[in-house]
């Protein structure tokens, strides 16, 4: 794996300003696949589990966050550092095509997985030709 | 690897220096600069009794996950597995990092393998490891006559 894809990035400048505490924003890699039925999102969120994640879907704007309070351990100090930790934000522009009514989110082991049906009228079909 | 005892104790420093160690080791030298790059990403706290490790590994199964722990060393083993397409699927966007890696530590103190704790959750990695009793420092109690 080389070394600047692995890098965690971080927001540079908050978009909104309700995060009130100072923890950084982090923005997660993602895998997105499509298929004629749906798209699948895959998303990296190490410490985020199901009650802290949110997503939101404004229109066409999807907005995927995670809340990480980090809690540094009791009676230790840290004498190594390579990563931070803090909350998670990103945002998709999807085509206005979702059925909305049929997104599915898991979380599992700090990823997350949503699948975004396509609606109906979005997807292709098959124009059977006749012979005249 | 010849460490100066009798300065002040600094395992920061220590800690640093031995990465770099352990990294041209494998070939994987940094040039100089901040932190990080190589996966996972760890952090490493330390008290008097043992040391702790966090690691974020997110999507990996902990089955898979290879973890040893020799003297002072430690190794993690592991891959990730890359996103399965399935039928009728193209990629729009693959940013999730993929692959075998391996990474070595070396800990300010040797450490009690056996007693070595991991727990995995939320993608997150944590080992406690119990420094070595013969390696704790001892209090020398002095008599008078």
């Amino acid at each position: 794996m080389s070394a600047k894809e692995m890098v965690k990035k971080e927001r540079q400048s908050p978009e909104r300003a309700e995060f009130q505490d100072s923890a950084p924003v982090y923005v997660p890699e993602v895998d997105i696949v499509e298929s004629d039925q749906e798209f699948r999102l895959v998303a990296d969120l190490p410490g985020v589990d199901e009650n802290s994640v949110e997503i939101d879907l404004d229109k066409n704007v999807l907005s995927v966050s995670g809340r990480f309070v980090p809690q540094p351990p009791e009676g230790y100090s840290l004498t190594y550092q390579e990563y931070a930790s803090g909350n998670y934000e990103r945002e998709f522009t999807l085509g206005n095509t979702i059925d909305r009514d049929r997104i599915q989110a898991t979380v599992r082991d700090g990823v997350l997985r949503l699948t975004l049906p396509k609606a109906k009228e979005a997807q292709p079909k098959r124009i059977a030709v006749k012979a005249g | 690897m010849l460490t100066n005892r009798r300065e002040a104790w600094n395992p920061w420093a220590e800690l640093a220096q031995m990465q770099r160690e352990v990294e041209n080791l494998f070939g994987r030298g940094r040039s100089g600069g901040l932190t990080g790059g190589d996966f996972p990403a760890v952090n490493i706290w330390v008290n008097e009794d043992r040391g702790l490790l966090t690691a974020e590994l997110p999507g990996i199964d902990p089955d898979k996950l290879e973890i040893t722990v020799k003297n002072n060393t430690l190794t993690l083993r592991g891959k990730r597995e890359a996103e399965a397409l399935r039928e009728g699927e193209s990629w729009l966007r693959r940013e999730r990092g993929e692959g075998s890696f391996v990474r070595s530590f070396s800990l300010p103190f040797q450490v009690e393998a056996d007693q070595v704790e991991a727990q995995f959750q939320k993608g997150i990695l944590q080992l406690v490891l119990p420094r070595a009793e013969a390696d704790k420092p001892r209090k020398i109690a002095v008599r008078g006559e």
